[in-house]
């Protein structure tokens, strides 16, 4: 499954309630305000950091660029285009979009 | 209040505080509080801008949005400066909390713990929250 969120960690618990009920091998894409849980030192990073032992962590790279954190995604957080989006939606056999 | 309110009379001058407490881009709150903090530069007011929780996240530096073709509205604060708004205080906890410096950001500000900001926030006549 892939699960798509875009709020911010700081703001609602949208990324948490995702990474807890998130089965092993699925697919996590950060769009949007949920970029920022993708970047090192902000208020989720450690249950991101964990998370990646189980599922794969995917971020909107022109979401990132829009707030001016192109340079601080943490280590293991794989970037995408919307193209690539596309893709990762196409992949999977099923979406749930956090919210 | 009437008094108050009277600025063609050289009126009183108000404390104002637009405090911003959202992440730019996602929503809406960010874009709209700079437009009424402009606004409010007209009535010749005290006015200063806090910026809390992820509202510290509206000062970036680096932003592109070319890719998502949003308007990039950053240099607003650059240019707040211009309309004698130069109070911006950023609340030192909440920037901790995101792994972010004084140096992450694209203007000059106060940065402030909760305990200044507090003091700061209650000596306020106004306080409008975006």
């Amino acid at each position: 499954m892939l699960h798509i969120i875009n709020k911010s960690p700081s703001d609602r618990n949208s990324v948490e309630a995702a990474l807890r009920l998130a089965t092993k091998g699925s697919v996590v894409l950060l769009i949007e305000d949920a970029v920022y849980a993708a970047t090192r030192g902000n208020t989720a990073a450690a249950k991101i950091q964990a998370a990646m032992a189980d599922l794969k962590i995917y971020a909107l790279k022109p979401d990132l660029e829009t707030r001016g954190l192109a340079d601080r995604v943490m280590d293991g957080v794989s970037l995408v285009d919307y193209a690539g989006f596309v893709d990762l939606v196409a992949e999977q056999p099923n979406c749930q979009s956090w919210l | 209040m009437s008094d108050d309110m009277d600025m063609e009379d050289g009126g009183t001058i108000k404390k104002f505080m637009f405090v911003n407490r959202k992440a730019p881009y996602g929503t809406i709150y960010a874009l709209e509080a700079l437009e009424v903090v402009l606004i409010s530069a007209a009535f010749e007011q005290d006015v200063s801008m806090a910026f809390v929780d992820d509202g510290v996240y509206q000062l970036m530096k680096g932003i592109n949005s070319e890719g998502t073709e949003l308007k990039n509205f950053s240099k607003t604060y650059r240019a707040l400066d211009g309309y004698d708004i130069e109070k911006l205080y950023v609340e030192q906890e909440s920037l901790e909390a995101r792994g972010l410096t004084e140096d992450d950001l694209l203007v000059d500000v106060t940065v402030m713990s909760a305990a200044e900001l507090a003091a700061t926030m209650a000596e306020q006549d106004v306080v409008i929250s975006h």
